[in-house]
């Protein structure tokens, strides 16, 4: 794919019919994060009509609209309520997952710094159903103009009534709890991010027993992605009709991809799930101008990279995996010809290995070895053999980890040795890398571009 | 075994128990412990908070304030440190008033983070995880912070500055140096680092007007929606270097103090005098 053409007009008409802004919907206005800003825009009119439900009622209903886990899994959303026992006596917490730090995922951060009622209407409605009264909203540390907002928003609902006392019902109260993680990825582990929020180090748990029996405090909890409770509102209100018209059976609705790298205009694309890189970049005004796409992730760095020939795979939770990766977080990482797959790769390795959080062997030793031979092959050490070797690792990585950053780990290795051979072994033979870094900045056309505005 | 080889270990004597807040400090933060844990069903839920509290206090996490947290909840100081030594968050030396991460995770060090984080250790004279002798500023490279579509990305207490440059970063951490105010592309304006952890305790920013400032998001959080809504936008990507958000008020952010021309993309976008690319030898 060479440089797209960006003709503004068509390109408009299509966005038209591609783009479906809803949780994104009130981004533009300069009040959005506010209870006024979001009620003006329809919010809150989803919990009306949810309290009125039967919660056992409103599980059946998030699931039979088919909205599937936003957060790499896409486990539905309503069948994870629904593993919660009723009638036992216990109490039963939500923990929404907001330590979004998967590289290239950028999706839930600018929605709870614009839209943060989005997800606290959802938190009510998710709390009705599976008859919580205590929420936690683990958000990951290092975001600090999200928390300020966070903070406030749920002030506001607190005030407002929609949290608080008898929020729920007579005597139902719900109370919502910020939490600030302090930096660790693998704290969003669900299981990890338990242990987190219990004030131990963030660890994976043994599984089962599943959160659903026994997660925080030992109780019955759900645990979500920001952006799988943010859409049940819309879902509420809208009907689950509208969000099944959007999207295919098995991958409803609506989500927010974040595209990213050496695109013309990154940003959020808020679609249909289904649709394809190519029409993003369409959209997007393509690659930057003059250069071609050479791979990119579909759902950030632990999916197995994909490439120019998988332009047209739709993006769901079928097509990805199709393709042989996964959806993840819809996190589009794209990147040019003139970036070292190398390179890449052995940065987010050097990422694996620093957040493996040490509890597992096949992780905490795997991970430092391939860390040792893609730096070698970078500075030009590396051997054929050493290729071999850093797929046997990561094959004892993958699937023989306590939990999925294992799989993360191997995946930017196995799937860009798949793709990208011949440009691993030009590193052994050629006796380094034969890519010149500065050629990738965002910076580095500059100068052309002023030559040919002064030509 | 030698002398030098029982330091390399530490081996020896454990060290005794450190000394605890004064009265007055001690007596504040309670307060604030007592609040944090009324939060959570269980109380060892507050240690992350609590952590954040002292570091709140000192500028990073203490042998002191790693005790205070322990006496409060009930732990043993080793567990206290198990996890205060787990999170990246949790400074374990002095350090700056402003804690400058430049994103070196793949997306941003291939889009320029590399060559940034390489200027600002030369223009600063520290290596990672360093303090300028003046204190204020502490240099360290950070993972993925959920902002690649602004790439490159320094966070400077935990705050977003967007769609950097290697020149804009070095405006930046000069003015920190000079005392100057720097504003972030998105969020309210920087606090110094005892402030930031204080919010991340839990503890609402007290600023008016925090909370407002800021805008909902830059060009690229929005790029989606105009486009659905029809609003035409300019071809292609601006030119880099900030100002890829929209000039809603005030002036440009990055501008040098001295009075002369700007040499940087900040002042006339469409023509760099001297680009990036040139001040790294090319």
């Amino acid at each position: 794919m060479s440089a797209m053409s960006s003709d503004n007009t068509s390109a408009s008409a299509v966005a038209k019919d591609l783009l479906t802004p809803v949780l994104s919907a009130n981004w533009g206005d300069s009040d959005s994060y506010t209870l006024d800003g979001y009620r003006r825009h329809g919010g809150y009119r989803g919990l009306g009509k949810a309290l009125a439900m039967d919660p056992d009622e409103l599980i059946a209903y998030v699931k039979a609209a088919g909205l599937r886990g936003r957060g790499g899994a896409g486990f539905p959303t309503g069948m994870k309520w629904q593993f919660i026992p009723q009638g036992d006596n216990k109490p039963h917490y939500l923990v929404v997952n907001a330590d979004e730090s998967e590289p290239g995922t950028c999706k839930d951060i600018p929605l709870l710094y614009a839209n943060p009622h989005s997800l606290i209407e959802g938190i009510v409605i998710a709390c009705h159903a599976i008859r919580s009264s205590h929420a936690f909203i683990y958000l990951r540390g290092e975001v600090v103009p999200v928390l300020r907002r966070l903070h406030a928003a749920v002030a506001e609902a607190y005030a407002a009534g929609y949290v608080g006392k008898d929020a729920l019902g007579p005597g139902k109260d719900l109370e919502l709890v910020v939490h600030a993680g302090a930096g660790a990825y693998i704290c969003g582990e669900e299981t990890a991010l338990l242990d987190s929020l219990e004030g131990r180090r963030g660890q994976p748990r043994l599984r089962p027993p599943f959160p659903a029996i026994a997660g925080l405090y030992a109780s019955p909890t759900v645990v979500n992605n920001v952006e799988s409770i943010a859409s049940v509102p819309a879902i509420i209100d809208r009907g689950k009709d509208w969000f099944t018209s959007m999207g295919s059976e098995k991958s409803a609705g609506f989500t927010l991809y974040s595209l990213s790298g050496h695109v013309a205009r990154p940003g959020q694309y808020e679609a249909p799930l289904g649709i394809t890189l190519r029409q993003l970049l369409e959209l997007g005004g393509g690659m930057r101008p003059g250069h071609r796409l050479k791979f990119w992730t579909p759902g950030g760095s632990s999916t197995p990279l994909l490439t120019e020939e998988h332009l047209d795979v739709a993006l769901d939770y079928e097509g990805v995996a199709g393709a042989g990766s996964m959806l993840g977080t819809k996190a589009l990482q794209c990147f040019d010809e003139t970036t070292c797959v190398v390179r890449a790769v052995t940065r987010w390795t050097e990422f694996y290995a620093h957040e493996s959080c040490g509890k597992c062997t096949p992780c905490r030793e795997g991970t430092y070895w391939l860390v040792q031979l893609m730096r070698d092959l970078e500075a030009g050490k590396g051997s054929m053999a050493g290729l071999e070797k850093l797929l046997d690792i990561a094959d004892n990585i993958n699937g023989k980890s306590f939990c999925a950053l294992g799989d993360g780990a191997a995946a930017p290795i196995m799937s860009s040795l798949k793709h990208f051979r011949e440009e691993y072994e030009q590193h052994v033979t050629g006796g380094g890398c034969p890519f010149d870094p500065a050629k990738s900045t965002v910076w580095a056309d500059d100068r052309d571009a002023t030559q040919e505005v002064n030509a | 075994m030698t002398e030098a080889a029982n330091a390399a270990v530490g081996l020896g004597m454990p060290p005794l128990p450190p000394p605890d807040y004064p009265e007055d400090v001690r007596t504040r933060l309670a307060a604030d412990a007592a609040e944090i844990i009324a939060r959570y069903p269980g109380s060892r839920s507050a240690l992350l908070p609590m952590l954040h509290l002292v570091q709140s206090e000192e500028g990073h996490v203490t042998r002191t304030g790693m005790r205070f947290c322990a006496d409060q909840l009930g732990l043993t100081t080793a567990e206290v440190t198990a996890v205060a030594t787990f999170y990246s968050m949790y400074r374990r030396k002095p350090s700056g008033d402003y804690q400058v991460g430049v994103c070196t995770n793949t997306l941003c060090a291939v889009l320029g983070g590399d060559a940034i984080f390489e200027a600002l250790q030369d223009h600063l004279g520290v290596g990672n995880g360093e303090t300028t002798e003046d204190g204020k500023v502490t240099l360290e490279h950070i993972e993925c912070n959920a902002a690649c579509d602004y790439a490159p990305v320094i966070m400077i207490n935990w705050e977003f500055f967007d769609d950097q440059t290697v020149q804009s970063a070095k405006d930046l951490v000069d003015k920190l140096r000079a005392g100057e105010a720097v504003t972030p592309t998105r969020g309210a304006s920087l606090c110094d680092f005892k402030k930031t952890a204080r919010i991340l305790a839990g503890f609402p920013d007290p600023r008016e007007g925090a909370v407002t400032e800021g805008g909902t998001g830059g060009d690229a959080s929005l790029v989606g929606l105009r486009m659905a809504t029809g609003e035409q936008l300019p071809a292609g990507r601006p030119t880099t270097g900030p100002g890829r958000h929209p000039a809603d008020d005030g002036p440009p952010q990055y501008l040098s103090k001295h009075d002369a021309p700007q040499q940087t993309s900040a002042s006339d976008p469409h023509n760099p005098a001297a680009s990036p690319t040139a001040e790294e030898g090319e």
